[in-house]
């Protein structure tokens, strides 16, 4: 994926299995998120491949425009800085996420219009559905509320539990951690180890916090300059030459203070 | 200049400072508008000074600049520490809302049975009625979608020109012609959808009021079809069930008078046409109140909100911007076939920009998704000029003062703030 001049995310393959949550990690401006808007349609990368194995067949995502990729291929994802519907209730958030099956449901807004009981039965598992999440993610009391007056923490979670409605076999979270305290950080990893056993998404997690990318991750991709340095389970990243020096820079052990090169090599030996 | 409520009592020089100012920008603009008066002389034109005028305009606006921002802090000392009184009443009002609702309507129902109103009251609210269902349309557009339309009043007019067209070309009647006039103005919402769709904000706003000239533009030069500026007359009344409302009936037909064995009255046809637009005005609010608890109306609230969200989620832009589009436009079709019918004469001259903004006005007014709120503003800038036609020119001066009270008043429209679509109903 190139811009202008600058190459965002250059010759990178890896793969990311269902069932199994795949970190993305690496300094800021490595390409992260450019990789998440190549997935999801977002952007269209100039070069290469990206195959999704569906239960219907292999889509080809950088074929498919946005709204189709999260309809057909069922990819869902959320944001960085929050995207939700703020002037629309929790509940509410959660329906539109369920707006193609809704929309089938009510046969050009037809069947809607004249209030027919196969309308009225799908909004009823709609809300069932939305029911379930909000349940699951501890928003069930909110659910009336304006979505943009929550605390920040619970609008992270509403975020999650919208993606999950859209019945995603590939759940993108792009930095779900930001701004949570440590607390949240650890119901957060239980939260994703659970979504992740019972319904078999595969999840593709962009994340900063250490603690959550070690605790929770089957599998860790590291990029830098657009470029995979390292992939592999998080004990073998954690060792990584090339990972601590995109971490920590170029600099070699002995040029560093005594102080940093000790914990430098404690880092390594843990 | 909203006095912060942390600081309820700034000192009293910095208002007079602030009064001062006003004055001074309302001199300033004040000296070429009042400030020269030209005198028809026998001879030639003179130009005389009336720099008192310029002074007394200037002290008017510093006077009610000071009285304002003196007024809004005594409110606000007196406020401190409990809800305001009009955010109760919005309150009070939103949760009564469908009772006042259903109140408006039988009032309106009864209206023409009442003992004041003559014929003359019953066209001004079948005028008024027509800007409600227009602005209820315009709603689901600027309202839910989110997407400014500043040429509304094009699909208005495609609607009354349609018509008038196909009853005039074909001698097609009223009622087949109602449901043709929505579709083809349909069929124009998503003709300006289709160009438009990449834009947002002020530059979907700038399309859109070019749509409108363009519009009005070709029915003006399009001689040979649309009779060009003089307009096209002689459009059939609406029948009711084939009687006419007519002092006579051509052989073959009956007149309502002559069926219900009444003596013949003009009354009657204005009547029911107040009806007529009562029920199509109806309608129209009955179904998009509808629209906007199923998915596309979710969809359109949500495109407003947030649209790179919406395609995360596998919602195709672009047919929800085209459906809103193509929803309002209908409405307006609708509403401009019955202006036709009731007028009996159309000419590009209704459909000018200055229809758009009244339209847009009514639906900022009274609250951007709020159904009654359309219905007050409507009342209040259409209605109320209407009434007070005999103050002349200074009935638009009133129109821009009732614009800036109500903006100080209440920022956000009469009636703001929207119910939910669908609710959990665990704390209800």
């Amino acid at each position: 994926m190139r811009f202008g001049g600058l190459l965002a995310v250059n010759d990178l393959s890896f793969a990311a299995a269902g069932r199994q949550i795949t970190a993305i990690i690496g300094p800021n401006g490595a390409g992260k998120t450019t990789l998440f808007n190549c997935i999801t349609g977002f952007y269209r990368p100039q070069v290469g491949r990206i195959a999704l194995h569906h239960p219907t067949g292999v889509k080809l995502l950088e074929r498919l425009p946005d709204h189709r990729i999260a309809r057909e291929a069922g990819v869902a994802r959320t944001f960085q800085n929050i995207r939700l519907f703020p002037r629309m209730t929790v509940l509410e958030n959660l329906i539109v996420a369920q707006h193609a099956a809704l929309m089938r449901a009510s046969v050009f807004s037809l069947a809607g219009l004249l209030g027919l009981a196969r309308y009225r039965q799908a909004e009823r598992r709609a809300v069932d559905k939305a029911r379930h999440w909000l349940d699951r993610l501890n928003l069930i009391a909110q659910a009336d509320d304006e979505a943009g007056a929550l605390p920040y923490g619970s609008q992270r979670r509403l975020e999650i539990a919208r993606a999950m409605c859209t019945d995603p076999v590939l759940l993108c979270l792009d930095e779900p951690a930001a701004g949570l305290n440590p607390r949240e950080s650890a119901e957060l990893n239980t939260l994703l180890t659970a979504i992740r056993d019972e319904t078999g998404v595969g999840v593709l997690l962009i994340e900063h916090d250490m603690t959550v990318v070690m605790g929770i991750s089957d599998h860790i991709v590291v990029l830098d300059y657009g470029r995979r340095i390292a992939e592999g389970p998080p004990a073998a990243i954690r060792r990584d030459p090339a990972v601590i020096r995109a971490y920590l820079g170029e600099t070699a052990a002995e040029d560093l203070p005594p102080a940093v090169s000790g914990d430098v090599s404690e880092a390594d030996g843990c | 200049m909203a006095t912060a409520p942390a600081d309820p009592a700034p000192p009293l020089k910095d208002a007079v400072i602030d009064a001062a100012l006003a004055g001074l920008v309302a001199a300033a603009l004040a000296l070429p508008m009042l400030g020269f008066h030209l005198e028809d002389g026998t001879t030639s034109l003179t130009l005389s000074p009336h720099l008192p005028r310029v002074g007394l305009a200037a002290l008017v606006v510093a006077g009610g600049r000071l009285g304002l921002t003196l007024a809004r802090r005594g409110l606000a000392a007196r406020r401190a520490g409990r809800p305001g009184r009009l955010a109760r009443l919005g309150g009070r009002l939103s949760g009564t809302r469908l009772w006042v609702g259903w109140a408006m309507l039988l009032f309106a129902a009864v209206l023409p049975l009442l003992p004041f109103a003559d014929r003359n009251l019953i066209d001004k609210a079948t005028m008024v009625l027509i800007y409600v269902m227009l602005g209820w349309g315009l709603n689901v557009v600027v309202g839910l979608a989110g997407l400014l339309d500043l040429g509304f009043v094009a699909f208005y007019a495609v609607g009354a020109y349609s018509y008038a067209l196909l009853a005039h070309y074909f001698g097609l009647s009223f009622w087949a012609c109602l449901p043709l006039a929505g579709l083809l103005a349909a069929a124009f919402g998503l003709t300006l959808g289709f160009p438009v769709l990449r834009l947002r904000g002020d530059y979907l706003a700038i399309v859109t009021l070019g749509f409108g000239e363009i519009v009005r533009v070709v029915l003006v030069n399009w001689g040979d079809l649309t009779g060009g500026p003089n307009g096209l007359g002689g459009i059939p009344r609406p029948t009711l069930f084939g009687l006419r409302f007519a002092a006579y009936a051509p052989p073959g037909h009956h007149t309502f008078a002559q069926f219900f064995g009444l003596r013949f009255s003009p009354e009657h046809r204005i009547v029911f046409l107040y009806f007529l637009i009562l029920i199509l005005a109806s309608v129209t609010n009955l179904v998009t109140l509808r629209l906007r608890r199923l998915p596309i109306g979710r969809a359109w609230e949500a495109l407003r909100e947030d649209e790179i969200a919406c395609r995360s989620l596998g919602l195709n832009p672009t047919t929800v911007k085209l459906s809103a589009f193509a929803t309002g436009a209908m409405c307006a079709g609708f509403a401009g076939s019955f202006f036709a019918t009731r007028q009996g004469f159309i000419s590009p001259e209704s459909f000018t920009f200055m229809e758009s903004a009244v339209i847009l006005a009514i639906v900022v007014l009274g609250g951007m998704g709020s159904q009654i709120g359309v219905v007050l503003a409507a009342l209040l800038l259409v209605g109320l000029p209407e009434w007070f036609r005999e103050l002349q020119q200074y009935r638009m001066l009133a129109f821009g003062a009732a614009l800036v009270l109500i903006m100080l008043w209440r920022p956000s429209g009469l009636l703001s703030g929207r119910a939910p679509t669908i609710r959990l109903g665990e704390r209800t």
